[in-house]
């Protein structure tokens, strides 16, 4: 059994979920993600890692409440207890020293993406953070990402705060604050990570995606997460999660996430994910 | 009374589930000898006083033993004898493969049908189970030696209980949110129950192995990071990375390997969704690629979840089909159709990218290859379609690489499993392995006897630790 330190609503329909889980915290890393289990009767869920505080021995996430096992973890309350709480679970995110970095942050990724940027800054490399959201009300976490970011951008589809529009004005801000990556690392939803790498394919950057299929065991048992690479089957929980995001056969990961279909992203529209 | 036991060639037939009821539910097929019948079968065994059939037994339970136990009608001392060498009767009794193993080695089988070993050893661990109190057997005194076991199926469990009653101080990790491995996720409730694998798990707590949950081994903590803190380790981790055929369409929605299918449904209860929140489909056209006992409960599972038409697609003939012949018959009566000889080539799929159909080569037997069994090639120009709304793809496991890649001196074989000498220690002093994670996907049983053969290597090692 593990505790519930803290579940509460960030901004609408995203929760900030902290839970005591010492082996975990001890060892996990940035891009690394965990399987739970709500309960008794619950599904595997995986979701990444967004913070952790090794001495406490807690582990926090950021999940959007889509369906039903995050509807169950959405009732959750301090003191409460969840039955599975496993991980940490598939690769770590590459860190070196790159150079100049771009993360990318959307949705649930806003906050996973922030030990990715954080570990990045420690490496040396000059972080350069944007974070995309439907409205300024649905952005979260802007001072920590500040605090390891070199320069920090928002795009807003309402223009609400940053520059308006979408994850396609990228290369523009990129243009007008004078920098060129020499890596791209996203996380957040599926169809911004496809986005990205859809526009930063011709600019031949280098672009990292963490990938979120559906899963079951996260430990290379099933093989319901596999997807293809440069024309290769992975298992995304083994193998990756992250992947050069101009390898991945983005039209088969959609089919099999079951959100290729309009009427499936509906949720997430609703749920302002943006997209 | 010799001359009795020689006219009794039969065996007793044991009580199976109606048909046609049994394909709506996921109790248990066999039920099981009545008291009756069990005694009426022990009977007819010989108490050969050298007796093969205990050889043919990879764990070699004294089987005379325990069959004269039965006709005398004292169970107790049965299960006493059965469980000195083997802790998980109720499972080796419903999932070995009997009829190579002890049975095939009868003397009563050179007349007739051997004596139904595996039937009685099952009965009498039944009896045990129904009895007020399980007798256990005494600890040794504590050793003071602590061991870590990767792993809570067959073989992790055995190593447990064996060196439990050692004195040793056991913790097992497992990775997943049940123990049983294979056991729990893989093989049906329709074939062992899961209660029965529960009840054993709860008797190696009861000895005192600990048992953590949700700990992935080479990820929550490395094998290095755990020995700081124990003498010695076994690994059991199994072979449970899925093969897929590399035909096109695999990746199509509705193609499952055989262990996402069956955890969906034995792990996750997906058969009782939605009181169970992980869903399943519920096909009507279901193909299984592949023939042994993985494909025959794939199938097996797909009549129970309503299909209409289950299909088991298998390169060679039925006389190679690798599945127990017990289970093929019960495949076979539940309505399961077989397309034997017949090689898939390719998947194809609708426009939202779901799985519609299957491409298939007819084949014919050539001569034999390096398995002695003749060499399935294709016919040409006999390219047929089949319809399928769900594909099951069950051709093999190999060992997750996870252990091996983040474990440092770990000698590795080829496809991945992990090298260990005779009495299963690896390139590492203190560490040992057994089961599928060494021979590659095989039987309960052969996992336990490696196991146990580990464990009296471990016993002797720690004995001598200063
Ligand atoms: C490695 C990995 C990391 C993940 N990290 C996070 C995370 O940090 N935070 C988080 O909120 N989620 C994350 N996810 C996704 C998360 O696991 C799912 O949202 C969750 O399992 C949904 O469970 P559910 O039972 O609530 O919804 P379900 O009932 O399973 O789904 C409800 C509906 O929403 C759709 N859907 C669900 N999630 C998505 C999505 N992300 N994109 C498009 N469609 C979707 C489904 O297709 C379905 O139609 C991650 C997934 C993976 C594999
Ligand atoms: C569907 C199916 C039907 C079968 N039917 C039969 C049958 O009728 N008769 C028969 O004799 N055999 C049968 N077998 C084969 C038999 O089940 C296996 O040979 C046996 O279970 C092997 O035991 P094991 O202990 O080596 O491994 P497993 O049973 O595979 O157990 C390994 C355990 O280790 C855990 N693990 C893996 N990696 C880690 C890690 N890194 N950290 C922590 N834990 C980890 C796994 O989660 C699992 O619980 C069948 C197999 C399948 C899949
Ligand atoms: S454990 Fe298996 S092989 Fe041994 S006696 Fe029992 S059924 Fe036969
Ligand atoms: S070989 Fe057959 S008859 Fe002889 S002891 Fe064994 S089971 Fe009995
Ligand atoms: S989630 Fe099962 S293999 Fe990746």
């Amino acid at each position: 059994m593990y505790k519930v330190i803290e579940r509460k609503m960030i901004v609408p329909n995203l929760h900030e979920l902290t839970i005591e889980a010492p082996a975990v915290a001890a060892s996990v890393q940035a891009g690394n993600f965990v399987v739970l289990r709500p309960d008794d009767r619950g599904e595997r869920t995986p979701l990444s890692v967004a913070d952790w505080d090794r001495e406490a021995g807690t582990v926090t996430s950021i999940f959007m409440q889509v369906g039903a096992s995050t509807a169950k973890l959405a009732q959750l309350q301090p003191g409460d207890t969840i039955p599975t709480f496993s991980g940490p679970l598939g690769r770590e995110t590459v860190i070196d020293n790159f150079g100049t970095v771009l993360c990318v942050g959307g949705c649930y990724g806003i906050g996973s993406i922030y030990p990715v940027a954080r570990a990045l800054k420690r490496a040396g490399n000059r972080v350069c953070t944007l974070v995309e959201a439907r409205s300024s009300y649905l952005l979260y976490w802007q001072d920590r990402l500040r605090q390891v970011s070199d320069s920090y951008f928002n795009i807003t589809r309402d223009g609400t705060v940053g520059v308006k529009g979408h994850v396609s004005a990228l290369p523009d801000i990129m243009q007008e604050a004078g920098l060129k990556p020499d890596r791209v690392i996203v996380n957040g939803c599926t169809f911004m990570m496809m986005r990205v790498s859809e526009i930063t394919r011709p600019l031949g950057w280098k672009t990292v995606v963490n990938m979120n299929p559906i899963m079951i065991d996260g430990t290379g048992m099933c093989g319901v997460c596999r997807l293809s690479v440069a024309g290769e089957t992975k298992f995304a929980c083994v193998d990756g999660p992250d992947f050069d995001g101009h390898e991945v056969d983005w039209r088969e990961f959609l089919a099999r996430r079951k959100s290729y279909l309009p009427e499936e992203v509906a949720p997430l529209r609703k749920s302002g994910c943006g997209h | 009374m010799a001359e009795k036991k020689r006219r009794d060639t039969v065996r007793r037939s044991m009580p199976k589930q109606d048909d046609f009821e049994r394909r709506k539910n996921f109790a248990e097929v066999a039920l099981g000898y009545t008291e009756e019948l069990a005694r009426g079968e022990a009977a007819r065994c010989l108490n050969c006083k050298k007796a093969p059939c205990v050889s043919g037994c990879p764990v070699n339970i004294d089987i005379p033993f325990f069959v004269k136990a039965i006709v005398d009608g004292d169970f107790a001392a049965g299960v006493r004898q059965i469980k000195k060498t083997n802790a998980l009767p109720a499972i080796c009794g419903r999932v070995c493969p009997q009829e190579e193993q002890c049975e095939i080695k009868c003397v009563v089988g050179r007349r007739g049908s051997p004596v139904a070993i595996g039937r009685l050893e099952r009965y009498l661990a039944d009896w045990e189970a129904t009895q007020a109190k399980i007798e256990k057997p005494r600890l040794a005194r504590k050793t003071g030696r602590k061991v870590v076991i990767v792993g809570a199926g067959p073989a992790g469990i055995t190593v447990a209980n064996d060196l439990c009653l050692l004195g040793h101080d056991v913790t097992i990790y497992e990775a997943l949110h049940e123990p049983g491995g294979v056991l729990t996720y893989g093989i049906p409730e329709f074939r062992l129950p899961k209660a029965i694998v529960n009840r054993e798990v709860k008797y190696i707590e009861s000895l005192g192995a600990k048992l953590v949950l949700d700990f992935v081994v080479g990820k929550t903590r490395t094998v290095d990071n755990l020995l700081e803190e124990f003498d010695a380790m076994f690994i059991a981790t199994g072979a449970g990375l899925p093969w897929f055929l590399g035909i096109p369409g695999e990746n199509l929605n509705g193609v499952y390997s055989a262990n996402e299918y069956l955890t969906r449904v034995n792990l996750m209860k997906g058969f009782l969704f939605p009181d169970f929140d992980t869903p399943i489909k519920r096909p009507a056209n279901v193909i299984v690629i592949g023939g042994g006992n993985v494909a025959m409960d794939s199938a097996r599972t797909a009549v129970r979840l309503g299909a209409d038409e289950v299909h088991i697609v298998y390169r060679r003939g039925r006389e190679e089909l690798p599945a127990r012949e017990e289970e093929v018959e019960n495949a076979e009566e539940e309505g399961v159709i077989f397309d034997l000889l017949t090689l898939p080539v390719k998947l194809v799929g609708n426009e939202q990218g779901w799985v519609s159909g299957m491409e298939c080569l007819k084949m014919e037997l050539g001569e034999p290859d390096d398995s002695g069994r003749r060499r399935p090639v294709p016919i040409e120009g006999s390219e047929f379609h089949m319809p399928a709304d769900a594909v099951v793809v069950s051709i093999g496991n190999s060992p997750n690489p996870l252990i091996a890649a983040t474990t440092p001196g770990l000698d590795i074989g080829r496809k991945d499993n992990i090298s260990t000498d005779d009495n299963g220690r690896t390139s590492r002093h203190n560490i040992w392995a057994a089961g599928d994670v060494v021979t590659g996907a095989a039987t309960v049983i052969s996992a336990m006897g490696a196991a146990r053969t580990a464990a009296q290597a471990m016993h002797e090692y720690l004995t001598n630790l200063t």
